[in-house]
């Protein structure tokens, strides 16, 4: 099958939506299939060839958040053209309701559109703007997917219709068997945490409150950072001598990432609101590292209720400090915890996220090319 | 300018208007066509998985018979028929009967055609329940934009008759999944599978 997928965001800069689309195209070209990707990147060398690049994104304020999207004349005319050039028999947007390539892409194709939904966080006031122009291009579109139960609410509420829900998807194969950093985790224990930890939604200053409190009863305990941010807030919010038992790794590379989650006794997902889905709690899991996250609904679904991995009160530095200290001091617990999250992960496997999505697109491209039309005033061909 | 330059402008844009609407209900039509004929291949693709389990002699006589039945009778409502719903509904009944028990789909997955055909119905199944929420979230849309004044006063539907939903007990059996499905890896598989795809409301 000719598949056409769609990233609005930026290549150059790592993040959710991008990865996912990223192992998608891998796990359906490892299924057989035909893929093409388009996205706004800055070097278009670097890029792989199934990657079709629009050139520079621009930094743009939308919906809450700076994020770097591509627009205007000259991308529409590269999706056009990448659209006419690709023949494809199903084209899968990501997050079309961002004034980018996704949208750009459901304006212009005349075909089977699959969209997959990833943000539970939309501005109603900004949707409520957008809408009319929305509307006419979501109405194009055959299949909608949701990553989560949060997911697909937003698009419910927000949006009007429904969807199917398929979650993200991990590749368990790069998570297993990968090697801790030398020396870590240590004797005297160690707490992970990973993300752009300058977002106060990330809640880094939860955790290190908890990591205050924690590191005064346990003199060995450290605190492994890995992702972009600014090291000095970090400084700053503790003393002295705690920051010491601080690792700050700054924004680091796949395998690296692997690697700092294997490093650690507990991984902590300390985040106060605004997730969706949690893919970081799923490739802690696949490593085998227990995760204690906060208790948000996507974290909640994740974590199976808090079977594959325990809970805290969201927000609740102390609670954080209790559970984690008892998870520091029962390894037996950990052992137990590292297994199930194992299997959990395993289930969220791209193999198996990815034939759930190829379903979809068959479902959507059966006889699809007779029954839809070639004409109106967006369907240029 | 004068007044009737205004009436002008005021009509060219209405007309534009019109037509931008009457363009994106004809573009709703035929995503309505597309996803209708996808559940119709897709039922009947259930309805023949079905018949072949039936007919492969690796299930005992009487859950044959049962699937047999429920399948034939759902292959011939196929179309327009108005008890389509019901039949279909029955077939799903009928495959959970079979199926929700562990044991049978084990029996059926100890022989080489039979784990084949039970991946096929284990895809059957699942790409009904996809097909009929793409279906019937096709017919939403109709419906909300059939509903707005303009296309009513102006019949800009023609004699289009409104589309309906097609509402169906859908819900796959708990122990079809051969492999480690996301889906499957809860224990409670039946609410699961409501989950992946909740009805239209």
């Amino acid at each position: 099958m000719k598949v056409g997928l769609v990233c609005p965001y930026t290549w150059d800069v790592p993040g959710g939506v991008q990865a996912h689309v990223h192992d998608l195209a891998l796990a359906l070209i490892g299924l057989g299939h035909d893929v093409s990707v388009i996205t706004p990147a800055d070097d278009d060398a670097a890029l792989p060839s199934y990657i079709v690049s629009t050139g520079r994104a621009v930094p743009v304020p939308y919906n809450g958040a700076v994020a770097r999207m591509a627009f205007g004349p000259l991308s529409a005319r590269r999706v056009r053209r990448w659209l006419r050039d690709g023949d494809f028999d199903v084209v899968h947007v990501h997050e079309p309701t961002t004034p980018s390539l996704s949208l750009l892409a459901t304006w212009s194709f005349d075909g089977p559109l699959v969209a997959t939904f990833h943000t539970s966080v939309q501005r109603a006031r900004t949707l409520a703007a957008a809408y009319p122009i929305l509307q006419t291009a979501l109405e194009k579109i055959s299949a909608r997917i949701a990553v989560s139960q949060a997911a697909r609410r937003t698009l419910v509420e927000h949006l009007g219709g429904d969807a199917v829900m398929i979650p993200n998807g991990v590749s368990v194969a790069t998570f297993a068997d990968v090697e801790p950093f030398p020396g870590w985790p240590g004797d005297g224990g160690a707490l992970g945490f990973l993300g752009r930890f300058e977002e106060a939604r990330k809640g880094l200053p939860v955790l290190l409150a908890a990591f205050e409190k924690l590191a005064v009863q346990r003199r060995g305990l450290r605190l492994l950072i890995a992702g972009p941010g600014d090291p000095d807030e970090v400084r700053r919010a503790l003393p002295a001598d705690v920051f010491d038992r601080v690792v700050l790794l700054g924004q680091v590379s796949d395998i690296d990432k692997a690697r700092m989650l294997a490093s650690v006794d507990l991984y902590v997902a300390p985040n106060i609101g605004g997730e969706s889905f949690g893919i970081v709690l799923l490739e802690a899991m696949a490593v085998g590292t227990p995760v204690l996250a906060s208790d948000l609904e996507a974290f909640r679904a994740v974590l199976d209720g808090g079977r594959s991995g325990r809970l805290f009160t969201t927000g609740d530095a102390d609670d954080l400090a209790v559970k984690a200290a008892e998870l520091l001091d029962d390894p037996d617990a950990r052992t137990a915890l590292a297994a199930l999250g194992r299997a959990t992960a395993r289930s969220y496997d791209w193999s198996t996220v990815a034939r759930d999505i190829v379903r979809v697109y068959e479902t959507v491209a059966v006889d699809a090319p007779d029954a839809v039309t070639r004409r109106g005033p967006y369907g240029r061909r | 300018m004068p007044w009737w330059f205004w009436l002008v402008v005021a009509f060219v844009l209405f007309a534009g208007y019109v037509t931008a609407t009457s363009n994106r209900l004809d573009r709703l039509h035929s995503r309505l066509d597309a996803t209708r004929a996808a559940l119709d291949a897709q039922l009947l693709r259930r309805a023949a998985v079905t018949l072949e389990i039936a007919a492969s002699g690796l299930l005992d006589p009487a859950t044959s018979v049962l699937l047999a039945s429920a399948g034939h009778e759902a292959r011939a409502a196929s179309g327009e028929d108005a008890d389509r719903e019901v039949v279909e509904s029955r077939l799903t009944v009928a495959l959970r009967a079979a199926f929700d028990d562990p044991d049978e789909a084990q029996t059926l997955a100890a022989e080489p055609a039979g784990l084949a055909l039970l991946a096929e119905l284990e895809a059957a199944t699942t790409k009904v329940l996809l097909a009929r929420r793409f279906s019937n979230d096709a017919v939403t849309a109709t419906l909300a934009i059939r509903r707005h004044r303009l296309v009513r006063w102006l019949r800009l539907a023609g004699r289009v008759a409104p589309p309906i939903f097609f509402e169906i007990d859908d819900a796959p059996p708990a122990h079809l999944s051969v492999g480690d499905a996301w889906s499957g890896a809860d224990s409670s598989g039946n609410a699961e599978a409501a989950e992946i795809v909740p009805d239209v409301d």
